[in-house]
This record gives C-alpha cells, structure tokens and sequence, in this order.
C-alpha cells in the first residue's frame, strides 16, 4: 500500500537536507500548480511505497502568503497520510508555533526534532518525553546533517501513517468554549477530524475558507455573534486572539520541556554576525562577497567553462588538457598571415593586370588593421615572399595534441560523408546545432553561479543581503536580494534572470525578472562598442551613459510598475527571519546546482531552439531568381520582414531595415547585432567584435541622434531568446512571461523615441510633431511615475489607534 | 505611544499592542511578537534601516515603518 508523507516546517529548520537524505536522487523537482513554487517530491530511499512530498517553508498556515496557501490547500485536500514536522530545536518556540495549527488538522503528526548535535553542544536538555505528552503527538530526536535518528523517524512516521490523530493542543477554557458553539454550527459535510480545524478558520475569519465553506445566512450571523461577543470582551480581532492563544500556549509547555544552559556564550554565529552585519563593515563586506560572485562566476570559471562548451564541444573543437593549443594557435596565427599576404598579392595582380615578368618584381601592400580599426603595420609582401606564403601548410590541430573535435565538426564530416544537401547541413549543422548550443552555453556557468548561490542561500548570508540592501531596493518595489540577479545580469542576462529565484516574495520576484535584462550584459557591449565607433568617434561617454540607462530603466520601471494593478494591493511584510550562520552540506549544495541548471534546459531549452532555429532559417532563406532556397541575408526572408516592419522605427530615427533586421538577429544573441551590421552594410561574412569595417557605410544611413536611439532600443527591448526562456522557466506562466517581453519593447520604443527626437535638435534634424509626441510621453511616464498608489495607504492608515 | 522603531539600540523592551491590521498583524504575531514577549534591540542596519531584534530566541528583521506600529514599553527592571 502506497503511504503518502508530507514534510512540513519552518524555513531554515533543515527541511532540505532533510528530504535529501530521505530520499536520496529519488526525488522529482517541478511547481505547484500555476505559481512559481518549487514543488519537491520523492521516495523513500529503503522504501519505494512511501512517497514523500516536502512543502514549502512556512512559519504559519495564515490565508496570506503563497506559500501557506499552498501548503494548507495540500494538506486539506490531498489528505496525506501523515506529517513529518521538522522542528529545529534551537528554536523550539516559534517552531512549535507551526506545530500547533498543524495539529488542528486530524492528520497524524510525528515531530522530528532537529538539531540534537547541536543541542547538546550547548548543554541545553530538551525533555522529549514531556513534550511528546504535552503535545500528543511521537518527538524522534534527529540531525539530519549527521544522518542521526533517520532510521527510527522513517519507521516511526510509516508505522503511524493513517493512525488516528493526536488530540490538538488546547487553549483556554473561555476560547475552547467559543470553539465548541461554532463547531456545532458547521454544517454536517464538514467532516469530524477537520471540525476544529474549520471552527477555528471561521473564528478567525480566514476569507479563503469562508469562500470555500458556504454557510447559511442564519449560521453565518450566529457565527459572527459568537465571535464579536469574545472580541468585545477581549478587545483584540480575533485572528489575533488564536494567535495570542497559541503562543500563550506554547510559552507555559516550554518551560516543562527546555532546561536551557542558563550561563549565556556568544555563539559563533552571534561572533560571524557581529563582524558580517556591523555597522562599517558591512557594506565592504558585501561588496567583496558580491566581487567574489562574480569574478568566480562571470569573469573567472563561468566564462572559461562557457567559452570551452560554445568554442569546444559547439565549435571546432578543443585539445584534451588545453595541451598542444598554444603551438596550434601560433601555428594557426602564420597561417593566417601567409593566406593574407597571398591575398593582398594576388589582388595586386588582378587590378594591376600584371605580366608574369612584372610580379616577380612587384611588392604588394599588406595593411594590417588592430581590433580597433586602426592601421597596425603594413607589411610588403614581394614575389619571395608570395612564394613562401604558399608553402605555409593549414595546421591541422591533430597534429599539435590530442585534439577532440566538437560536435558540429563530427556532425558535419558525417553529413558531407553520406553527400548530404547543402541546405540541409546548414539548417542542422547552423540552425539547430547552434540552437542547441545557444542553450547548453548558458549551463556550465549557470551551474557555477547556481552553486555559490545555493551556498549564499544555506549559509544564512543571503538573508543578510536583503537585510543591508533593502533599504534601497525597496523604493522601487524590489526586494534586497533583487541585487543579486542585476549584478550578474551585468555579465549575462540569463543566470542573472535565473538567480531571482532566492527572492521569496512572488511579487518582488515578478518584477526583479521583468527589469534585470535592462542592464546591459556582455553580449550587448559589441553594440555599444560599434554604435561609439561608428558615430560618436569612440567617445568615453557612450559605454557608462548605457549602463546609466539600465539603470534609470529598472528605477523607473519598479516605480511605475509598483503602481499598476498587476503589482499593488497590500505590500508584503518584510518581517524577515536572520538565521544563524552555518556550513550547508555539499549534498544540498549539488542539489540545488544541479535542480536549477537542470529545469533550465527542460524549461527554457524548448522555447530557445525553436525561436534560434525559426530566426535562423528566415535569414538565411528566401527567393531568388523566383526560386526558394538558401540565400544571401540581403535576400532572405527577414530583410523582407525587416523592410516591412521598419516603418515601426521611423520615429526612433532609424527606420531602415537594416536596423529592423538587425534587431531581430539580435533576438538570437545580442552581439549578432554586429555581425548582421557587417553583412548588410559591407557585405563582409566576418567583422571585428566592434565592426569598425562598416563604420563608414553606416555614417551614411544613422545620425548620431538614431543611433543613440537604436543602441537604447536594442539594449532595454526584448532580451535574446535564451533570457526569454529564462524568464519563462522563472515565470512559470506564458501570460506573465508575454506581459514581460511587451513590457520590455514598449518601454524600450517611449525610451529611444524620446531619446531621437530630443537628441536630433542638438544634430540640428528636430522635428516639432516629434517632439511634440516626445513631450507626451514624458508625460505619461511621469504621471504613471508619480500618481499616488492606491492600495497601498489603507493598509497602514488601518491602524487602529484608539 | 513607544513604539519598537524608537526604542534603544541594545536595549529590552515588552510587546503591547500591535497597531496593524490584516496581513502585516499576522505576520508580525506569526513570528512571535504577540502581547508581553520581551524583544532585545540587536543593531541597526548599516544604511539605518531595517532593524535587528532578536525574539524568542531567534534573530528577527523589520522595517521601520512595521516597527512603528508596534506599540511597547520598558521591562521591569
């Protein structure tokens, strides 16, 4: 017989590692039905008919936070079996707390107390027997980071599963008579072992089960005499009298069961947070705790592992060890230099129209350009050395280590090998191959950060992030920890999207996704490096001035984002619990790294392959000569799509369809922005990371005006396909993840337009409509900025003063 | 009315009444600040805001502006 279990307790009480060692890699990661939630379910690891399922975190079963919700809904509705409740016993009382309203429900509870190593570190006795009497209820002292007292939990929690439940924990006699009037109101569907259960929902007033529990007129009014009677003669509401009770409760059973080491020691977490928290080290503190962050996994480990999965296993592949690739890459680099100067002569030849007689005495001109565009060295290349060039052989990378070719190499040879339709090897080798390494990039680094976030978050430090950075982020309806996901957003988008996962609150959740892409991230600095080249002569200005944008945009966007109806309504308390420092286990650690990385590709990998591979095959197919087919860009199917939908940019300046086009390559990865540049106006298949190749050509189409305008739009507009993913895996909803992407281009066209047409008066091209429609949107914004926020006040001008 | 934002740093103060109503009450008696628990003021954030106390036995963060609503006054001793 299948036995259902459901793990219940307070966060921070050793719940994750908990389930972990229960049930080993049997476990399965997925939501709670339409909300952002992780949902953990799994199986016993000695005992495959048992399955566990571990709810979220929650300090309480009140009617107001997601997370209580849920776990209230799952333990009305699906009935488990029985509840493990993890207590941790450091913190007896407020975990009890959760116990008490658990023991309402007529479930059968087993209490795990946790933390029994660390009790008896610091002398304190807790008297289990006296507490198992007083609560009725079978305590098995455990430590789950030490594997202790599992055995006899998992034996104790079958042996007790679908027993009757114990008596709940009584209050006082006045409230327990109260109670047992509303108990014999209810109507007669309710069942016997969940009558206290809703008589209490209903004393208290809990609106969802109100809904949910219709009642007669008659027995409604009955109900609410009962309850304003005993409010009256208490003066409180009476949600606040149960909670009051169960406290009450709680504070004279503790004194029978805790015997605390009564001589007080700072503990080593109180001594960690003296020097983490204090008052001028704090913030230096956290600064170089967020360096680490990224220096380990954005510019260190991150990109290394990055570069080897797209370079390596995506690209032309690697040498085992790195050994052999530094001769290779010399090798290689002569090569190249040979092939130019056979080039730069050949061509000397073909315009000069040399005789054989005339070449052996001509010297060609090499121009060797830095990556900056600027002319490095020129280089004579003569008949000698023409000759020379071409006895320089391609080096072949086997020949220098052990080299491993990537898989588009193998995939390639093997598709040429079986003569394979050129058309068809590019869309597998180019459209999909690439597809599937757009989203297998992301991973290595994303599992790098993914794990010093899991530490961050199991070491207690997180929460003190939110702790000194929320006085700031607040302001824009961001929690603290929002911090976080923007500075790696700085190095890449989707991790940065990904890392809004240690934000509790959905809301505050919701918006730190929908505004982190709006910093710029490494793939957008080529656009900026392309667009200062180009038209502002590489001015210092242009780099910083972006970054300030992404920043304006996230302020900007929380406040008025704060103010619509899809964020107002009663601000999440911010009382936040500051656990104690400790050591997570590796085993959570790996889990957590491996959870997150992992639901990445199922989520997000779909949704990212098909819309590189649909973006790809448009750019490179179309008609040509009335025949379809593989094409140059200028002749695919997006430039016609370009070309039609351009007139959208007009009054962004840069209604070209170089730029529509442009704008949609760069929905594939941002930098692609460069390269299509170089494709469109230079015809050249490969430009430096800055393009300087077209600066010249695209003097000709943008004025600076424009291309300030067509930089903003391509750095706050919808992000590349992968962060979009992202934002759906963290989203968990299409609609949410649609309103972001919408957000993101609306806000991106009023930002740019204002920005083209104030910017082209001081280029000398302003136009008074624009302007005019400008001036309107600044309008609209500051409005939407500063109106007043309704829903907010009647939550704190609801005080009741008396 | 003392409330727990005024109250000194490093000082015990008692919990009287909570001045709030709906969610934010049940959050903050949720957490075990209910009528008479005794709160220790453990620090201030560094950029002054949100405040550090720690409540029966464990270490508790609110804002200032929740702090405000809650009313409260000196141990006895």
């Amino acid at each position: 017989m299948e036995i259902k279990i459901a793990l219940a307790g307070n966060p921070n009480c050793g719940k994750t590692t908990l389930f972990n060692n229960l049930t080993g890699s049997n476990q399965f990661v997925g939501n709670w039905p339409g909300v952002t939630v992780e949902k953990k379910e799994g199986r016993l690891k000695h005992n495959k008919d048992v399955k566990i399922i571990d709810l979220p975190g929650i300090y309480s079963l009140s009617p107001y936070t997601l997370e209580e919700v849920i776990a209230r809904d799952f333990l009305i509705e699906e009935k488990p079996d029985v509840i493990i409740n993890i207590i941790d016993g450091t913190n007896l009382e407020r975990n009890l707390y959760l116990t008490t309203q658990l023991k309402e429900l007529g479930i059968p509870i087993v209490a795990a107390l946790n933390m029994s190593d660390i009790l008896q570190k610091q002398n304190d006795v807790i008297n289990i027997d006296e507490l198992s009497r007083l609560y009725d209820m079978p305590v098995v002292e455990i430590s789950a980071l030490k594997n202790i007292g599992l055995d006899e939990l998992q034996k104790t929690a079958t042996a007790y599963a679908g027993k009757k439940a114990g008596k709940p924990v009584s209050f006082s006699p006045e409230l327990e008579e109260t109670l047992s009037k509303i108990e014999a109101l209810l109507p007669a569907t309710v069942p016997a072992d969940k009558k206290r259960w809703y008589a209490i929902k209903l004393f208290e007033r809990d609106e969802k089960v109100l809904e949910k529990i219709k009642l007669t007129p008659e027995t409604s009014s009955k109900i609410d005499e009962l309850i304003e009677a005993y409010e009256d003669r208490v003066d409180d509401d009476s949600e606040s009298i149960v909670t009051d009770e169960r406290y009450n409760a709680i504070t004279s059973s503790i004194n029978k069961v805790h015997k605390k080491d009564k001589t007080k020691k700072l503990s080593l977490s109180d001594k960690i947070d003296r020097v983490v928290t204090n008052r001028y080290l704090a913030l230096p503190i956290f600064a170089l705790v967020m360096f680490v962050v990224y220096f380990i996994s954005v510019t260190t480990v991150g990109t290394w592992t990055t570069d080897f999965v797209n370079d390596g296993v995506f690209g032309d592949g690697f040498f085992l060890f790195g050994a052999g690739r530094e001769h290779y890459e010399e090798a290689l680099g002569e090569y190249d230099l040979a092939s130019q100067e056979i080039e730069a002569f050949e061509e000397m030849q073909a315009s000069e129209n040399l005789t054989p007689d005339q070449l052996k005495s001509a010297t060609a001109q090499l121009d060797v350009y830095s990556d900056e565009g600027e002319l490095e060295e020129v280089i004579p290349v003569d008949y000698a050395t023409y000759l020379q060039a071409q006895d320089v052989p391609e080096p072949e990378p086997s020949q220098f280590g052990t080299f491993v070719p990537g898989i588009p190499v193998i995939v390639q040879n093997f598709l040429e090998s079986v003569d394979c339709a050129e058309w068809l090897q590019g869309l597998i080798l180019d459209g999909i191959i690439g597809g599937v390494g757009a989203v297998l990039g992301f991973v290595p680094q994303m599992f790098v950060l993914f794990f010093l976030l899991a530490f961050l978050e199991g070491c207690g430090y997180m929460a003190r992030v939110a702790f000194v950075m929320d006085r700031i982020f607040r302001k824009f309806g961001l929690s603290g920890k929002s911090f976080i996901p923007m500075l790696i957003g700085t190095g890449c988008g989707v991790p940065g999207i990904m890392a809004s996962r240690t934000i509790e609150n959905e809301r505050d959740r919701r918006m730190t996704i929908i505004t982190t892409t709006f910093i710029p991230c490494g793939a957008k600095l080529p656009i900026i490096a392309l667009i200062a080249g180009a038209l502002f002569g590489g001015a210092w200005w242009v780099a910083p001035s972006a970054y300030l944008i992404g920043a304006f945009s996230i302020v900007l966007s929380g406040i008025i984002l704060k103010k619509t109806s899809m964020f107002s309504g009663e601000p999440a308390p911010f009382v936040m619990e500051l656990p104690p420092y400790h050591l997570p286990p590796l085993k959570n650690l790996l889990s957590s790294m491996w959870e997150r990385g992992y639901s990445f590709i199922k989520k997000a990998g779909t949704i990212i392959l098909l819309a590189t591979t649909l973006v790809w095959f448009l750019s490179n197919f179309g008609f040509e000569d009335g025949r379809f087919g593989m094409v140059d860009m200028q002749q695919s199917m997006l430039a016609v799509l370009g070309s039609a939908i351009s007139f959208i940019f007009i009054p962004l300046g840069w209604g070209t369809w170089q730029g529509a086009v442009a704008t949609l390559t760069g929905l594939i990865a941002k930098e692609n922005v460069v390269g299509t540049f170089g494709v469109l106006f230079g015809g050249m298949s490969d430009v430096a990371e800055n393009g300087w190749q077209v600066w010249q050509n695209m003097q000709a189409v943008f004025t600076p005006a424009a291309a300030f305008s067509f930089l903003t739009f391509n750095l706050l507009c919808a992000p590349c396909f992968a962060a979009i993913g992202a934002i759906k895996r963290e989203m968990n909803s299409t609609k949410w993840t649609l309103f972001a992407v919408a957000y993101q281009c609306v806000f991106a066209y009023c930002v740019s337009l204002v920005i083209y047409q104030f910017g082209a008066w001081i280029y000398g091209d302003g136009s008074i409509l624009g302007t005019v429609i400008a001036v309107a949107v600044l309008a609209i914004a500051a409005y939407l900025a500063f109106r007043p926020a309704k829903q907010y006040k009647p939550m704190k001008a609801g005080a009741e003063l008396q | 009315m003392n409330t727990l934002k005024d109250a000194k740093i490093g000082s015990t103060v008692n919990v009287k009444k909570i001045h709030a109503t709906g969610a934010l009450k049940r959050r903050i008696m949720d957490m075990g600040l209910t009528r008479g628990t005794p709160v220790y003021l453990r620090k201030l954030a560094p950029l002054g805001d949100p405040i550090e106390i720690t409540v029966r036995g464990y270490e508790l963060s609110i804002r200032k502006d929740d702090a405000s609503l809650i009313e409260v006054e000196e141990t006895e001793d």
